[in-house]
Order: structure tokens, then C-alpha cells, then sequence
């Protein structure tokens, strides 16, 4: 008998098996999905085929998958950029402040994800905030188009996941030693040199964390593309989206699942791999934090 | 960090300026036109409250917001339970299991299209017919595990030998339960209960699609995804603000109780 007096598998029966029946089983028929057939009227004919991977590869659905990924790489980069640059500046300013800021730079993350999005529509529609603007400068042309362009959706992006960034770079961030980047600017060090040798290695891995998440979650979203992007083929969610409700081709839409849970688990394996390599080469981060 | 020059400090300044602005402008817009006496969505023309009033006469966003409390109070009961046992479980081990881990990690990371997709063929395929009750199935698989990621913070710096020293003065296991572990680790729970109900409130994919045909089983982010997609109105901007300001008071309460969370 341990501690409370129950085992821990007991406990943690009931979740685990709502995992297990509601996640696992579910993904793995997905899975199993992907190896059949489309019926003729839709649904499912249970025969065996590779055709629908095959068809992922097809070069209309390769290049909403290149499209998808340019889309979701160019957001990542310019969310790590601000991220870090923000986190960076959290981290330098005085202790007491820190949590105050970190805590309004995380909160617009916590409002609904759709509202976050539409209140992209509202700025960048043809008589929004930025047109206004333009105009009270003297602007008199016709109003800019913004709005469902592919950088439309890259800001919406960008804006949605900027939040996650933040947190997770300043957490190594605020975690570092000073003394290390002292030691190196009394070594002669220049401001660049030790932040390119020094603090980037030591927040690698915050920095991975932030733009696997960015990367992963950009790269298979629906409502972003869906509101601000315009078209149907936007980005790959759209497609799997498509693929179950209206194209009523299941077993394709289970394959491109699969491709995006691929893509998800291989990046995940980098940045296991990247905090891994950043613990191993690492000095010890400061003892009081 | 220390010792920094006054030209450091102030780019430090403009970057936060910067990104504050970027984050705030587009929210702090929506809620100024949520006030806009005007029809027009964008076009500022006077202070007023009319389409708040008009909001709560409209019934479709009324059966919606009443939709989604029913999903978020029920998923948030059921996961706040197993995903704080859950925590307990993985805690009390003394082995670390790498695909116990994944299995709790992964409902957080998954695309939610794919949950979705994936819980839309499982019930089709077993015939089940969709409705409240299977949004309410599908939501716990992910605010059990976010429960879990809040409460094993907690109980990480929780020293497991009081609950031994409980049981040796001959507590029963419920008793060590009651008066020991559950009052280290309840504003954790309490925490992670409210993160669970705002991201039910918020959730969108993975209810449109296990809520089945039909609009009786419509939440309010379903709702307000097709009023988008007709186009802006005064009223969205109201009911954005309303649904804003609800997730900014459960995150406070849940930062209080919990502090450091933010952190995980």
C-alpha cells in the first residue's frame, strides 16, 4: 500500500482510459481510415489501398502542403523574432516588474481564439482602423486590399501564437545565470559575440518550444485561413476540413491527417533533440531559480 | 541581467511598446466599436449600449451561450475529477513512463482538426448520435490533461511522507485525502478548473464537428463563426467583448489561486 492508501494505477484508471477511448482509438481509426477506399456515394469501402498517401503527394495537395508550410514557417519566424525580442526585454527589466509584464503579454492568449482572429476582420477590412488611418494621413486612393491575402493570415497567425512565444523564451531566459554573460563581456567578449555564444545556446530550448508550437499549430489551423486567408484550399486544415464535410472523401481527409500528425511528431522529435543537446553543452543556470 | 546602458534600456522600452501595442491595438478596437452607436461596424459615431441590449433579446445567441455553459460546466466537472486523480497516480509513481507521458502531453499538442475529424469518424462509425453529450466527451480528453499539467505542478514540491505520517496515526485513505493532500493541492485543482472552463467556453473545431446536425446542440463559438463569416456587425463586437471579458475574469481568479502558472 503507498501513501494514500491507493495505487497509483487505480487512480489514474478513469483518465487514462478516457484518453485511450476517446483519443487513441479515435486517431487510430483515423489512421486505419487512411489504407481504405472511398465508397462511390462517400462513405467507406473497406479495401485496401495506398492510393490515398499517394494523392498527399499529388502535386495540387504537395503544393497547398508547401503552401501551407511557407505559411506557417514565415509566421514562426516572425513570431520568434518578436517573441524572443519581448522576452528579452521582460527579462531585463527589474524583478518585481517581470511577472506583471509577462502576465499582460500571455493574457490576450486566454481570450477566444475566434474573436482574436475577427478582430483582425475589423482592422484590416476595406473601411477598417488601418484604411482610417492611411486616410487621416491624406491618403485618397482606394482603400488598400488586406484583407484575405496570405499576410493577412501570417499576422493573424503571428498575433494568435506571439503570446506562447514570449512564455516560452523567457522562462529560460529568466533562468540565467548573469554572471555567465558578465564573464564573457571581461573576456572581451563583444555584446553580439556573447549573446551569439552565450545566451542564444543557453535558450535554445525555449526557443525551440516556441517555434515547434508556433510551427505546429499554424500549420494545421482551420479558422485562421478560413476568416482572414479568403479561399477554400488555404492551408492544409482546410483541406482535411473539406475532405469531411463537404468533399465527403474520408479516407483522403484521414490520410492528410496523418501527414499533419507526422509533421507534428517529427518536430517534436527536434526539439527534444535540441533541448537535449542545449542541457549536455550548458553551464549550470543559477542556483536560486 | 544587469548592468545594461541607457541605449539597451531603451530599446528594451520601444520592443515592449511595440509588441504591447501589437497585442492590444486589435482587442482594444473591437471593444471601442462594441460601443459605436452607429450601424456601420467600423465607423465610430457616438457612445452606446444598444447592442448589448440587442444582444440579449437576440435567442439564437441565447440558446448558444446557454448551450455552451451546459458543455463547459459538465466537461469542466468530469475532467477537473479524473485529470486531478490522474496527477495524483503519475505523482505518487516512482517510475517515470515515457508513453504515460506522451498520453498526457498529447491532447495538448494535437491539431484539433485532427481530434476532430478523428472523434466525428469514431462516432459515425459506432453509430453514436451526436449532440451536447459528445462535444462534452471530446472536450474532456483536453482539459483533463491541462487539469493534470496544473495540479502535478503543485504537487511537485508536495512532500508525499505527511500523507505516510497521516496514515500512520490511522487516517483512512479517504480521511488522508480529505485533510492532507486535497488542501495542498486545491488551488491548484480550483486553478485548473478554470482554464478547463474558458477553454471549453472558447473551443470551436472539435465541437463543430461532435455536435452533430442540427442547431439545437449550436455553443456560442460556433455561433459566432457563422456570424463572422456573413460579415461584421456592431452586435459581434459586443458579444466578442462580453466572451473577452469572461475569460479575463476566470484567468485572474485562476492566476491568484495559482500563482506561477503561467510559468508551466
Amino acid at each position: 500500500m503507498t501513501a494514500i492508501g491507493t495505487r497509483p494505477a487505480f487512480l489514474m484508471a478513469p483518465a487514462l482510459a478516457w484518453l485511450v477511448g476517446l483519443m487513441v482509438v479515435p486517431c487510430a481509426l483515423v489512421l486505419a481510415l487512411a489504407f481504405f477506399q472511398r465508397g462511390v456515394y462517400g462513405g467507406v469501402d473497406y479495401t485496401f489501398t495506398l492510393e490515398n498517401f499517394g494523392r498527399v503527394f499529388d502535386p495540387l495537395y504537395a503544393g497547398i502542403f508547401l503552401r501551407s508550410a511557407r505559411i506557417a514557417g514565415t509566421a514562426t519566424v516572425i513570431a520568434v523574432v518578436l517573441g524572443y525580442a519581448a522576452a528579452y526585454a521582460i527579462a531585463s527589466c527589474r524583478r518585481s516588474l517581470q511577472p506583471v509584464l509577462l502576465f499582460f503579454a500571455v493574457l490576450p492568449f486566454w481570450s477566444n481564439y475566434l474573436i482574436r482572429t475577427y478582430a483582425w476582420i475589423v482592422l484590416l477590412n476595406r473601411e477598417g482602423l488601418i484604411t482610417q488611418l492611411l486616410r487621416w494621413f491624406g491618403y485618397e486612393g482606394e482603400p488598400p486590399s488586406m484583407l484575405y491575402t496570405e499576410g493577412a493570415v501570417i499576422a493573424g497567425l503571428v498575433y494568435n501564437y506571439l503570446p506562447f512565444v514570449i512564455l516560452a523564451c523567457y522562462a529560460p531566459l529568466s533562468r540565467m545565470n548573469p554572471e555567465l554573460a558578465e564573464a564573457s563581456r571581461d573576456l572581451g567578449g563583444s555584446a553580439f559575440t556573447t549573446f551569439r555564444r552565450i545566451i542564444l545556446p543557453l535558450t535554445l530550448p525555449g526557443i525551440a518550444a516556441g517555434a515547434v508550437f508556433v510551427f505546429v499549430l499554424s500549420i494545421g489551423n482551420f479558422v485562421t485561413p478560413a476568416l482572414l486567408g479568403g479561399g477554400r484550399f488555404q492551408m492544409i486544415g482546410n483541406l482535411v476540413y473539406d475532405q469531411f464535410l463537404t468533399a465527403n472523401d474520408w479516407p483522403f481527409g484521414a490520410a492528410l491527417s496523418m501527414a499533419l500528425i507526422g509533421i507534428m511528431m517529427l518536430l517534436l522529435l527536434v526539439q527534444a533533440y535540441a533541448s537535449d543537446r542545449a542541457s549536455t553543452r550548458t553551464a549550470p543556470v543559477r542556483e536560486d531559480a | 541581467m544587469a548592468e545594461r546602458s541607457a541605449a539597451a534600456r531603451r530599446s528594451g522600452t520601444a520592443v515592449l511598446v511595440l509588441v504591447f501595442a501589437f497585442l492590444y491595438v486589435p482587442i482594444a478596437v473591437l471593444v471601442a466599436l462594441s460601443f459605436n452607436e452607429g450601424g456601420l461596424p467600423t465607423v465610430w459615431s457616438g457612445f452606446s449600449t444598444r447592442w448589448y441590449v440587442s444582444l440579449a433579446s437576440n435567442q439564437d445567441i441565447l440558446s448558444a451561450a446557454l448551450n455552451t455553459l451546459v458543455v463547459a460546466v459538465a466537461s469542466t466537472a468530469i475532467a477537473t475529477l479524473l485529470g486531478t486523480l490522474l496527477a495524483i497516480g503519475i505523482e505518487m509513481r516512482r517510475r517515470r513512463g515515457t508513453v504515460l507521458e506522451a498520453l498526457v502531453f498529447a491532447p495538448m499538442i494535437i491539431p484539433d482538426i485532427v481530434l476532430a475529424v478523428a472523434l466525428l469518424s469514431f462516432f459515425s462509425m459506432l453509430d453514436v448520435t451526436m449532440g451536447l453529450h459528445t462535444i462534452v466527451l471530446a472536450h474532456v480528453v483536453f482539459n483533463l490533461a491541462f487539469v493534470c499539467a496544473v495540479v502535478r505542478a503543485r504537487l511537485k514540491s508536495f512532500d508525499w511522507s505527511i500523507t505516510e505520517a497521516s496514515a500512520d496515526l490511522g487516517a483512512s485513505a479517504l480521511t488522508t485525502f480529505r485533510r492532507v493532500t486535497l488542501p495542498v493541492i486545491l488551488p491548484a485543482v480550483i486553478a485548473g478548473a478554470l482554464l478547463a472552463f474558458t477553454l471549453s467556453v472558447d473551443e470551436f473545431i472539435i465541437a463543430f464537428f461532435t455536435a452533430g446536425a442540427g442547431r439545437s446542440s449550436t455553443t456560442l463559438p460556433m455561433q459566432i463563426y457563422s456570424m463572422i463569416r456573413f460579415g461584421i456587425t456592431p452586435e459581434i463586437n459586443a458579444l466578442a467583448t462580453i466572451v473577452m471579458a469572461v475569460s479575463v475574469i476566470a484567468l485572474a481568479i485562476s492566476q491568484r489561486l495559482n500563482r506561477g502558472m503561467v510559468g508551466q
